[in-house]
């Protein structure tokens, strides 16, 4: 199996880069959990979230937290294929008789790596200011497994926009994209009390479904249809995406 | 009967290795190689010669398979480009413009991957065997980003080698070196060609065509406008010419009278300079009749026109 050998061979060289920027992780972590200070010491006092007493606001606004980090990770998904594009290093690995689409899902494999140790390192925050759970082993299993699917359809969402861009800044600027979702959903609110339109468009977008299974699973809580949904949304963007950045990886 | 890619000369063979006919390419609306034809003959060095922006990145990247051509064949070693790409691939390296080492890893690490990515049995005693070859052996555990301009570019040309192929691409692969580091470069690239490697390199740098290649191609406005050995080009940019300088004026006035069935040019006050159909005989006959004219030369010296001279001649052709 080449195939699968070509691609730990490219994905080790980018993990190789990701341990020796220690930086990265810290950037990334950062704002996460800056925001998780706010919202538990500033913001959750005046929330008013239903099943969710003041001090467990904590416990509410985790999962969004922890997508808000694969979010800012994503960006630096984004700069690893752009820099790779444009120094001439696609090219030195395309010339070589390697499966093309192992170009790509080295980079796959190696961005969700990043994103999932990266989101990792927020919940030993979360537990310092509060964050209890008295989920079981399987609930929690299936917690990681979301947040790697998340990973994993957030990278490949973000390649081919990293493809396409002429510049470094246009490059990691999809993150951003990423966050808004993640603000127009009930990450830190309940989109109950948003206005009708943001409303409609806030409980049906993916990253609702998937922060409200998260959420939770986490709090031991029946999960409804927020499981399956979120699960097919990232099964569909994980499938069209990955086939268009090979795509157009094989054209840049 | 006609054989493919194989031409008797005297009795050897001489084996076509990269064939490319009428290759065009455009991007958008602005037309990069109108048509392009060329023929590289194994074992031997082939430099594209151009100017910045000439099309050298883009017809090398179409004969490597890594851009598709608007209309035109390629091969290698009669494997169509197009159709043969992975059988190609397994001939040849290629080395793209402006090194693309990884930076963040060791020089080791970067001939392993490639090593890895080639399927090569051995990863790690190729990547030694590399360094040792390239003097690299004591940088191999530093990050590349450590490297000076010409260890990237020896750790390039080694993580081209990986894997032995016979053919190597080499897109200015001397760009921005000082000049002890070009040297070390071209003794390298000097070295490839006794191993009996066919070497394709792009420069602009008409020195380095002169001293490596056994053809060059001239591109410009996206057409080969000449090719020939190094020689040929130099005679494309006329004789060589004789350079006579006098202590006075006068001295050279009354030269230039003598002379004056010459092909003549005046210099300055006191330098002359004559074109030699050929060299030697019209040397000879030019010092007699100033011997007999009693004239001495302050000094003299033969200049041979340089590719520079060529480049000047047909970049004012267009
Ligand atoms: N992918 C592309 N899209 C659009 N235009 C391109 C592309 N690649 C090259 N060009 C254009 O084609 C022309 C030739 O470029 P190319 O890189 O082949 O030249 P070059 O001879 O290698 O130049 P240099 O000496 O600067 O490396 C340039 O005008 C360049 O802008
Ligand atoms: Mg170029």
């Amino acid at each position: 199996m080449t195939y699968l050998s070509d691609t730990f061979a490219l994905a080790g060289r980018l993990i190789k880069h990701n341990l020796r920027s220690v930086d990265t992780i810290i950037t990334v972590v950062l704002m996460p959990i800056m925001m998780l200070l706010l919202m538990v010491y500033l913001f959750g006092s005046a929330m008013k979230i239903e099943g969710f007493s003041h001090a467990d606001y904590v416990n509410y606004v985790l999962p969004g937290i922890l997508l808000m980090t694969i979010a800012t990770g994503s960006a630096y998904t984004a700069l690893r294929i752009f820099t790779d594009k444009t120094s001439g290093m696609f090219d030195r690995f395309k010339s070589l008789l390697i499966s093309k689409s192992a170009v790509m899902n080295g980079q796959a494999v190696a961005s969700v790596i990043f994103l999932m140790i990266s989101t990792l390192i927020v919940p030993a925050v979360g537990f310092l200011v509060g964050f209890r759970s008295d989920a079981t082993l399987g609930e929690w299993a299936l917690v990681i497994l979301l947040l790697f699917g998340a990973a994993l359809a957030i990278t490949w969402i973000t390649a081919p926009f990293a493809l396409m861009m002429s510049s470094i800044d246009g490059a990691s600027a999809f993150s951003y994209i990423i966050l808004l979702f993640l603000f127009i959903s009930s990450a830190f609110v309940p989109a109950a009390g948003m206005p009708k339109l943001i409303r409609g468009f806030a409980e049906n977008q993916p990253m609702t479904h998937i922060i409200q299974a998260v959420r939770s699973l986490m709090n031991s809580q029946p999960i409804g249809d927020h499981g399956w949904i979120a699960a097919a949304w990232i099964i569909g963007i994980t499938i069209v995406f990955a086939f268009l950045s090979s795509w157009m990886a094989k054209r840049v | 009967m006609r054989y493919v890619g194989l031409t008797t000369i005297g009795g050897n063979h001489i084996t076509t290795i990269i064939n490319v006919q009428n290759i065009q390419k455009s991007f958008k609306k602005q037309t990069v190689l109108k048509d392009v034809s060329l023929s590289v003959t194994e074992g031997t060095v082939y430099a594209l010669l151009g100017a910045n922006g000439s099309g050298k990145t883009t017809l090398l990247k179409i004969i490597t398979g890594l851009l598709k051509q608007d209309a035109g064949i390629t091969s290698i070693k009669n494997w169509d480009a197009n159709k043969n790409a992975r059988a190609m691939q397994q001939l040849f390296s290629y080395s793209a413009q402006a090194s693309t080492v990884d930076d963040i890893l060791t020089g080791f690490e970067n001939l392993v991957l490639i090593a890895k990515l080639r399927h090569i049995q051995n990863p790690k005693q190729v990547a030694n065997d590399l360094l040792t070859e390239f003097k690299l052996t004591d940088a191999a555990n530093k990050r590349a980003a450590a490297y000076s301009g010409g260890m990237r570019r020896r750790l390039d040309l080694a993580m081209s080698l990986v894997g032995n192929p016979e053919i190597v691409f080499l897109d200015e692969p001397t760009t921005g070196l000082d000049p002890a580091s070009r040297n070390d470069l071209w003794d390298s690239i000097r070295k490839l060609k006794k191993a009996g490697k066919t070497i394709f390199l792009t420069t602009q740098y008409l020195k380095e065509a002169d001293l490596l290649a056994d053809e060059i191609g001239f591109l410009r406005d996206g057409e080969i406008v000449e090719t020939g050995t190094p020689a040929q080009m130099k005679r494309l940019a006329g004789p060589d010419k004789l350079q006579l300088s006098f202590k006075t004026e006068t001295e050279q006035l009354q030269a230039a009278s003598h002379l004056s069935g010459f092909d003549l040019q005046t210099v300055n006050d006191v330098t002359l300079t004559v074109k030699l159909p050929d060299t030697v005989q019209t040397v000879m006959t030019i010092l007699t009749i100033l011997q007999g004219a009693e004239i001495k030369p302050d000094s003299f010296q033969v200049t041979s026109p340089t590719l520079d001279d060529v480049f000047m001649q047909l970049t004012k052709g267009a």
